[in-house]
């Protein structure tokens, strides 16, 4: 039974273009103060355009309920668990959205004289020394713009000390388990990637790693707890492992809310690592970013930390821009600081003891979900849970019903799906994060669902085959989408075809457009 | 809970970890504020930065007004907390927005397809250039000194261990614009791309069309590359360029003091499948209903990891669509007015100052300091409660007597004319 759904009317919307009529606006600029100047004359007629063709024309009422309308066609946080494992879609406080539109923060510029700029200087060194603290390590960067661009700055890192020791090396080691970002940077940094097999408890295999850790190797990026929701339990061996060798440890932090408060990478052998402040800093994920990625590392690899750096001097914050040894710059002026206001309120509304609290009612969360579910669905790897258990397809999958499958049932249970088809090691995986937002409420609910769900491809495999049922789009042809790319609007070239739809007509030209 | 996980501690679920790696003291952070303390501390320190200045600092980041609308869309809940839109039957409004944005920006740029956004303008330009290596086969970049001192610096950073060298050609020293003889001189038949900055960074409107032909006659792709987007509602869209890169923070995006902003990659659609990051493109449900999804995914790093056309996973989602409800307020008609306003402005200011360089600019110009240093000029301007230009110094040392100034829909008529006096004092 479906206890936290049910359907309501929810309107139709065409596209702005469809939308759009000439001569409609919604906005008012001030009469201009000064004498209005010909663009053709002072820029060169060649240089100036007639029109922006096509753009829309729309008035503010049309504008707001356009966007309000597409917005309850999305699920949200604000609307459930959302478990998707690895992205840790948590609340995201809005005492945060407030503070970032501060007038003194949000509008001040980056080339402003810094003795203007000291406030906001103090916030991001205060947030740089409260990461170094949650990790254990000597320095952090808050430049980078998400994961995936601290994990290019790090190697980057790794690559400069490692030239500046007389050879940069050719090959980073990557666990078969790790996030897609980990191998494609490594490209990105010009090195060449080795999987390392995961071993039966999805752990780092100890002894595949020593074999392949030589005097090429510059380093091995690993992700911990791992995308099984596993803690590497020989980790302090494996950075043994490798600094015997003269190589380095990379941490992919993504999983580092499984952590804050009860372990720190700088103290388990970790060398230089990234953080994702929209996963364990519930900056907001806004569909898909803004991320920030800040890099913390050990005093060791300081020096090639990017340009440029805050420093205090004579009691004031400044920026320092003479680092000889820096990798450069990875984006222009200091990073996401919208994202670091957010990440630094969200750490001092927990304070300490609220940040370890955060972490065990995560590992709490996943460990009740994995004991719950275990009956019903298959968990190929034991080892002990930490912030989300990954299940398999397997038993479900004889009745021919995959994780894909599965996952577009839950949405009409009113739940966002777990990540489908990932950690790759994994046949059929259902990776499965609750964050510690959810209360034991809204995780019987998804519990209940998913026991529904195993219930029904037992005995009505065809209701999940082609679920979603509920929604106000079903499956939706991917397929189609990648094999004829239609990627923007264009304007109905055949003459008597309706392209400037009233609202009441929204349906028809849903389908006229269809026939595109 | 823990009864029925058989645990008896919050304690026992962390037992596996070896002693060896756990904190075995509180982490050193104060206790947990409330929401009234949070506030006060953010307000107390923005009290410490710059209030109640008039601001003529460009150069990348501009003062525009923000329509009140942007932050009601992206204040909603749906929008703000969603991820990126992979399950799409219940992400249909992301993916909706995103494909107006796509569809906006190509007809902004003249390009034909666009991905959903970048990281920001600066890192937009390495994946261009990184893009342009995929399509060409060729490694060398031939990159114009005007293009924003930061871009370079980050492309320089990109470009090192990607066995991509970047040569730069100069400006004419008189008219601020691309100097087409240096570029000549630079391209040759390595060269995989010419990168261009339009308005430049002295924000002057360059002439695309002999860039783009300089670079085509040696097989080479133009990546035209823009910082400033307002200028799109007025300036003719580089249709001769293979690549664009661009910066959204114009539309409705706060200074932040640096971030985050948007940016964007757009390009005609024989290179579509160069393209990094996500796409959205159109396709049915079951039902046979217009539908959305993220698609060409084949070129990304969760599928093709280490092939990936680049390692970028999260972009900027939320604030692409604060760019698309920027324009949806605008449209057509509004961005064009907010183009000529900006360029009424500038040209005002300019008009009563002494200008360094001769061609056209759309809302920011270089000032010579007058027999002063444009440092001194500055600090006369902030006793007026003015933040003045960017000295060049830092960027160009030749132009270490030149400051870059702009004018935007927000700069006030008394005070462009009390930054005349300062210069005229």
């Amino acid at each position: 039974m479906i206890k936290k759904v049910r359907q309501h009317i929810n309107q139709n919307e065409p596209l702005l273009f469809e939308r759009s009529s000439p001569g409609k606006r919604g906005y008012q600029l001030p009469a201009l103060d000064v004498p209005a100047v010909d663009a053709a004359k002072v820029l060169g007629r060649h240089n100036t355009r007639s029109e922006i063709e096509d753009f829309p024309e729309v008035s503010e009422v049309e504008a707001i309920r356009h966007f309000t309308r597409l917005s309850t066609h999305n699920y949200a946080i604000d609307l459930g668990l959302y478990p998707l494992g690895s992205c840790t879609m948590k609340y995201n406080p809005r005492v945060n959205e407030q503070v970032a539109r501060i007038d003194g923060l949000a509008w001040a510029h980056p080339y402003q004289p810094e003795t203007l700029s000291q406030g906001i200087l103090e916030v991001l060194a205060t947030l740089e020394r409260m990461l170094a603290e949650i990790t254990g390590m000597d320095a952090v960067t808050l430049q980078p713009a998400a994961g995936a661009h601290g994990e290019f700055t790090g190697i980057l890192m790794i690559r400069a000390l490692l030239e500046s020791r007389g050879n940069p090396r050719k090959r980073l080691l990557i666990p078969d388990s790790a996030h897609g970002t980990n191998p494609a940077t490594a490209t990105m940094a010009g090195y060449s990637v080795e999987n390392i097999k995961s071993n039966d408890c999805g752990m780092v295999d100890l002894e595949a790693l020593a074999r392949e850790v030589d005097e090429n190797v510059a380093a091995l990026m690993i992700t911990n707890p791992n995308t099984l929701g596993v803690f590497e339990e020989k980790i302090t061996r494996i950075a043994g492992i490798l600094h015997a060798k003269g190589a380095l440890v990379y941490m992919d932090g993504a999983n580092m809310n499984a952590l804050v408060g009860i372990a720190r990478p700088g103290d388990f052998g970790v060398d230089v690592m990234h953080l994702n402040l929209h996963k364990t800093f519930s900056t907001p994920h806004g569909g898909g970013g803004p991320g920030s990625g800040p890099v913390a590392c050990r005093a060791v690899l300081a020096p090639f930390l990017p340009t440029p750096r805050l420093a205090r001097n004579d009691g004031r914050w400044a920026w320092n821009y003479d680092l000889p040894q820096s990798v450069g710059r990875v984006r222009a002026f200091y990073g996401n600081v919208g994202m670091h206001i957010r990440a630094l309120a969200y750490i001092l509304a927990h304070g300490g003891d609220g940040l370890r609290n955060a972490t065990r009612d995560a590992v709490l969360n996943a460990n009740y979900i994995r004991k719950l579910l275990e009956p019903y669905y298959d968990l190929p790897h034991k080892a002990p849970t930490m912030h989300e258990c990954v299940f398999s397809d397997d038993r479900q999958a004889k009745r021919g019903v995959r994780t894909g499958d599965i996952a577009k049932r839950l949405i009409d249970y009113g739940f966002h799906p777990y990540t489908v088809s990932f950690p790759l090691i994994v046949r059929g995986a259902m990776m499965i994060e609750p964050t510690e937002t959810e209360g034991k409420s809204e995780l019987d609910l998804f519990i209940d669902a998913l026991i529904s769900i195993a219930k029904e491809i037992d005995d009505t495999p065809d209701l999940v085959l082609k679920a979603p049922h509920n929604t106000r789009t079903s499956r939706v042809d991917e397929v189609a989408a990648a094999r004829k790319p239609i990627v923007r609007w264009k304007p109905e070239p055949k003459a008597g075809e309706t392209v400037h739809p009233t609202p009441e007509s929204d349906l028809a030209v849903n389908r006229a457009g269809n026939g595109r | 809970m823990l009864s029925a996980i058989g645990a008896s501690s919050l304690e026992d679920l962390f037992s596996h970890l070896p002693d060896e790696v756990r904190l075995n003291r509180p982490l050193n952070i104060a206790p947990g504020q409330s929401e009234y303390e949070i506030v006060d501390y953010f307000r107390a320190r923005g009290e410490e930065n710059a209030n109640g200045y008039a601001s003529f600092l460009g150069a990348g980041v501009y003062n525009h007004y923000r329509p009140v609308l942007v932050d009601t869309v992206v204040s909603r809940g749906e929008f703000l907390t969603s991820y990126t839109p992979y399950q799409a039957e219940i992400s249909q409004g992301t993916l909706t927005t995103i494909f107006e944005f796509q569809t906006m920006i190509c007809q902004l740029t003249g390009m034909e397809v666009a991905n959903a956004s970048m990281y920001d303008g600066s890192t937009a330009v390495p994946e261009a250039a990184m893009m342009a290596m995929r399509v060409t086969g060729r490694d060398r970049i031939v990159a114009a000194r005007t293009l924003h001192p930061e871009y370079r610096e980050v492309l320089r950073t990109y470009a090192q261990h990607q066995g991509m060298p970047v040569v730069e050609c100069g400006y004419d020293p008189a008219s601020g614009a691309l100097d087409l003889d240096d570029l000549e001189k630079n391209i040759d038949g390595e060269t995989a791309a010419v990168i261009i900055q339009s308005p430049n960074f002295f924000g002057i409107v360059e002439d695309v069309r002999p860039a783009a032909q300089i670079a085509h006659r040696h097989g080479a792709l133009l990546i035209f590359v823009f910082a400033e987007a307002v200028s799109l509602g007025i300036l003719e869209p580089p249709r001769d360029a293979d690549i664009v890169a661009g910066e959204l923070q114009s539309f409705a995006i706060s200074p932040g003091y640096g971030g985050p902003f948007a940016g964007i990659i757009a390009t005609k659609e024989k290179f579509m499948r160069q393209l990094p990051g996500r796409i959205v493109g159109e396709t049915k449900d079951t039902r046979g209903n217009r539908a959305f999804c993220l698609t060409l995914a084949t070129r990304e790093q969760h599928i093709r990891r280490e092939k990936a056309t680049s390692n970028i996973c999260t972009n900027q989602a939320l604030i692409a669509l604060m760019a698309t409800v920027f324009m949806t307020v605008y449209g057509k008609q509004g961005l064009r007015e907010l183009a000529e306003q900006n360029l009424a402005k500038a040209h005002y200011l300019a008009g009563k100052l002494p200008l360094r360089f001769s061609a056209p600019f759309f809302n920011e110009f270089v000032a010579s300091a007058n027999g002063r240093t444009p440092e001194r000029l500055n600090e006369l301007l902030l006793e007026k409660k003015i933040i003045g230009g960017l000295p060049l110094k830092r960027f160009y040392p030749e132009l270490g007597n030149a400051m870059l100034i702009c004018a935007t829909e927000m700069s006030r008529r008394e005070k462009l004319d009390a930054v005349a006096e300062v210069f005229a004092q």
